[in-house]
């Protein structure tokens, strides 16, 4: 008999990467040109972690619910963890580490600093990006912003302060 | 030389001392993705992943466990089974040794550790898990709290804790109510998940990075596997993606696998779980049933209580026993009872082993409380945060021998809930809002709304004596720049930069001077964890006694060469001063170092006061208590059980703050992750012990939009520690968590009004839209 595994949502897409062709791709990262060669079921975040070795993005849950691995894709937001690679071929994608450095800090990082919208910080690459992408959908009052952020989990809580932040920053 | 200075000192406040309200220390590299967490480690050329394969089965004999054709699939190197273990097959937490690393023949829930896979990637050694072949012979399983009490299927004896005769007081009592309530679990979601890189070096060296709130456990976990001395086995935590509770003792077991497969393999592996692999394999906050008789006058005062706490543990012990303690230390809240009896039953059952959750159990002995007085005050119809105040434990300032002892014996000297609570109830127009919403509620057919405040007071110690201990290091180098280590661990709680500031204030120095490290057993050795809300209480003072050595170190110094005395030595921003002259930090460092003075020390701190006598369950368990209350209003619509907070006022007591934009992140995640708890987050388990609800899609945590409209926060301005802690500050990790009572309460409250508030409906933990409208339909139905 064999094993059944006691998971059942897990998806393949993992398993599948072992047996799948190879695919040779080319994006712009944070406005650098790159091109990768991996499989063609290979997931847009584990390129960006594991080919790019950018590990600002994050993997919560690898399933599409916690937001953690949000980047831009010709600026709107993509869950990368939901993402195949090989769609984005040729697209403008932007992670945290290409927003702003440490001396130049983009206005929405600058915000959750000044805010403390942050905890552990696991979540806080993927907030802002989502945040910097809600921005530019002009949200029109609070409960927007709240709307807006709820596909991106916080789990230490820190909601109201990163609410306020992209607030300070939308001028609500 | 010295070199005199003819000014004072320059500044009259160095900048980052104790209290003011600095941002995480790692804000920045947050911001910019600059934090590492585990799996962001670059790891050396040849690093393995393992994969842990789990149970299919509740309890079963395995039979025959066969992975030859696992061992010949592409890319593994090897598997391990339990017999590849060269030291102990176990990972308990305590000395119960019941946790075995890898299955041993039995297996006693769905997702348990049976075998691990070590492959090239992650992806390789999952796939080929798959081909194992396990016969199972199944067992009778036990899955729910109540098969288990009927089984009388117990971890170990029923444990009591009893003040007073409370059969007779409740005999006596001239009015008695009796109810019962069940109480859910919590799944951490810990947003990063379980996390471990080992990696071997020369003779038995390991050494373990890892994303954990207990490395001296993990440590002592990995040596006893792998059968070597602690000394060989180095751990280093340098933050966690979350850990509430969740990291304290789950994390042997990746830490423990990934160090066994790199022993074997000779390389170093990498073992994280994914978020499915997460929710099966790991502990959760215990459920309980509470079963409640309580006897009370017209009045609503408690005259006698006998409250019996079941407990589902799960497959073993790991920390359940001072779990289901803490929460019969906790079943009394903020009230005094005259006669009360707590009896706890620690189930056995076939299922995650239940672990530490922000609370430690204090949440759950404190909702049944809660609900307890809210019954009281449906039954008289008074106004229950009435009959809250009636039964609070006597005022600090206003001592009443009579009305401030525990059902454990303990004094309570420190209640300060009356005032919290009066403060509160003021600024948040409890009154005013109560009336409105009866008002509102009795012309609004469909939407009710509910209104509730409850108190919060949290015990702080490990029940454990002797954990209660803490251990700090600190070197100042040649150029004055300072390096900082303690026991506790960075989980987001900003411990590292409250206590960088306890030593910036220490010697004086601005608080960018102060390097905040990575956590490892090699710098402070046998701590405890970080835990029990005690990580800046317990090793903040160890930090400042470390402090404390090399000033003095320093004073003897300058004093000497002065000539004056050591007493005439003072610290001052920046500088130091002595009989009338002024030297600079650098300056003094220097120097000292010159005259071969040592600018490294250790500090140790243990918690005064605390004696427990768990046999007689008598004793003083807590140095002090943390105090707070919310305010909660909610809506509901009745016709299909949604609900949502519209605004919470909440007044917490931290002492006198260490750092009050960390407290309040503190307090505001606290509250979100109780009411979470409270009102969605519902863990389901099929007959056959399978978790149904193992992944976000299916188990919802309270999203932005979850949180309350409006929400009102302040620290409790007049709060100083009555007990001499570190800057007369209190443990604020835990105690918020039980803010969120009071949407529980608002959406009892909610529900009462379809009746009329003739009577308070059943209603258990989680308070979920279909709980809400089954209570509603109840209710309806008479
Ligand atoms: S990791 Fe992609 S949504 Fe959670
Ligand atoms: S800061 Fe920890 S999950 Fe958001």
């Amino acid at each position: 008999m064999m094993v059944e595994t006691p998971t059942t949502a897990k998806g393949s897409h993992a398993d599948a990467v072992a047996t799948a062709s190879v695919v040779a791709l080319a994006f712009s990262i944070n406005g650098r040109h790159c091109a990768v060669e991996t499989v063609a079921t290979a997931m847009l975040l584990d390129v960006i972690r594991d080919q790019l070795g950018l590990t600002g993005t994050k993997k919560g849950c690898d399933l599409g619910a916690c937001g953690a691995c949000t980047v831009l894709a010709d600026g709107r937001r993509v869950k990368s963890c939901l993402a195949l690679a090989a769609s984005y071929d040729g697209a403008d994608i932007t992670t945290i580490e290409g927003i702003g450095t440490p001396d130049r800090l983009h206005p929405l990082q600058a915000a959750f600093i000044r805010h403390d919208a942050l905890q552990c910080g696991y979540c806080t690459p993927g907030q802002i990006l989502s945040g910097i992408a809600l921005l530019a959908e002009k949200p029109k009052d609070i409960a927007a912003i709240r709307e807006g952020m709820s596909g991106n989990l916080c789990r230490c809580g820190a909601y109201p302060n990163i609410v306020a932040a992209i607030a300070e920053v939308a001028g609500l | 030389m010295i070199k005199m200075q003819k000014q004072g000192p320059n500044r009259a406040r160095i900048s980052g001392g104790v209290a003011e309200a600095l941002h995480h220390d790692s804000a920045v590299k947050h911001v910019t993705g600059g934090a590492l967490y585990v799996d962001d480690i670059a790891t050396p050329p040849g690093t393995l992943e393992v994969y842990i394969a789990m149970s299919a089965r509740a309890h079963a004999r395995v039979i025959r466990l066969n992975v030859d054709a696992v061992r010949a699939a592409p890319g593994v190197i090897c598997v391990l089974t339990a017999a590849d273990i060269p030291g102990g097959n176990d990972i308990s937490p305590t000395p119960t040794e019941d946790d075995p690393l890898l299955a041993d023949g039995l297996v006693q829930y769905v997702g348990q550790a049976l075998f691990a896979v070590v492959a090239v990637t992650v992806q390789q050694a999952r796939a080929a898990a798959k081909l194992a072949r396990v016969d199972y012979e199944e067992l009778p399983a036990i899955i729910t709290v109540n098969q288990a009490l009927a089984a009388r299927s117990y971890l170990e004896a029923p444990y009591v804790m009893q003040r007073g005769d409370v059969e007779a007081a409740i005999a006596a009592a001239p009015r008695r109510l009796s109810g019962r309530m069940e109480i859910g679990g919590q799944e951490h979601f810990y947003l990063e998940g379980q996390a471990a890189l080992a990696v071997p070096g020369e003779d038995d060296d390991m050494g373990i990075y890892c994303s954990s709130q207990h490395p001296s456990e993990i440590q002592h976990t990995v040596a006893h596997v792998l059968g070597v001395a602690r000394h060989a086995v180095t751990v280093e935590v340098r933050r966690m993606g979350g850990g509430f509770g969740g990291k304290e003792s789950q994390g042997n077991l990746p830490a423990a696998v990934a160090a066994l497969a790199a022993r074997i393999a000779r390389r170093p592996v990498k073992c994280v779980y994914d978020r499915d692999d997460d929710f099966l394999l790991t502990g959760k906050r215990h459920d309980f049933r509470v079963d409640y008789n309580v006897g009370f006058d017209d009045h609503g005062m408690i005259l006698g209580l006998d409250v019996m706490h079941a407990v589902r543990c799960g497959m073993s012990f790991d920390l359940s026993q001072p779990i289901a303690d803490r929460a019969m230390l906790h079943a009394d809240n903020c009230y005094y009872l005259p006669a009360a009896r707590i009896t706890s039953y620690r189930l056995k059952t076939h299922t995650q082993s239940n672990t530490a959750f922000r609370g430690f159990g204090g949440p759950q002995g404190m909702v049944a409380m809660e609900r307890i007085i809210d019954e009281v005050a449906a039954t008289l119809a008074l106004d229950p945060l009435e009959v809250r105040r009636r039964n609070f434990y006597a005022h600090r300032d206003r001592p009443d021998e009579a009305r401030a002892v525990t059902p454990f014996h303990m004094r309570v000297e420190d209640c300060i809930i009356d005032d919290i609570v009066a403060e509160l109830s003021e600024t948040a127009e409890y009154q005013r809002r109560r009336a409105d919403i009866r008002a509102w509620n009795s012309s609004s057919a469909i939407i009710k709304r509910g209104i509730a405040l409850t108190p919060v007071r949290f015990g702080i110690s490990f029940t454990k004596t002797f954990l209660n201990q803490a251990g700090a290091l600190i070197h100042i180098y040649s150029d004055g720049s300072i390096h900082l280590n303690h026991g506790g661990t960075e989980m987001g709680q900003g411990l590292n930069t409250k206590i960088a500031q306890v030593v910036a204030e220490a010697f004086q120095v601005d608080y960018a001077r102060v390097k905040i490290t990575a956590t490892t057993t090699g710098k402070v050795p046998n701590t405890s964890a970080t835990a029990a809300s005690s990580g800046a209480d317990l090793n903040g003072m160890a930090a400042r006694n470390a402090a404390e050595t090399i000033k003095g170190r320093l004073a003897s110094f300058v004093a000497e060469r002065e000539g004056v005395s050591a007493n005439d030595v003072q610290f001052w921003p920046g500088c130091v001063a002595v009989g009338g002259r002024v030297f600079t930090f650098d300056e003094v460092i220097k120097d000292a170092h010159m005259a071969r003075v040592s600018l490294s020390a250790t500090g140790f701190y243990a918690t005064p006061k605390v004696q427990w006598d768990r046999e007689a369950a008598r004793g003083r368990p807590f140095y002090y208590f943390a105090y707070g209350a919310a305010v909660s209003e909610v809506a509901i619509d009745t016709l299909t059980g949604e609900n949502r907070i519209l605004r919470t006022d909440i007044l917490h007591d931290v002492g006198r703050s260490l750092n009050p934009a960390i407290d309040k992140g503190q307090i505001e995640g606290g509250f979100v992750q109780g009411a979470g708890w409270l009102t969605m987050e519902e863990l389901v388990w099929d007959e056959k012990g399978r978790l149904l609800t193992h992944a976000p899609s299916t188990y919802k945590i309270p999203a932005c939009s979850d949180r309350p409209g409006i929400l009102n926060l302040a620290l409790y301005d007049r709060g100083v520690n009555s007990e001499d802690t570190i800057y007369r500050s209190k443990a604020v990790g835990e105690p918020p968590l039980m803010l969120g009572i009071s949407v529980f309460a608002a959406l009892a409250d909610a529900v009462a009004s379809v009746a009329d508030y003739q009577l308070l409906p059943q209603l258990d933990v989680p308070a979920t839209p279909e709980r809400i409208l089954m209570a509603v339909m109840r209710i309806q139905t008479g």
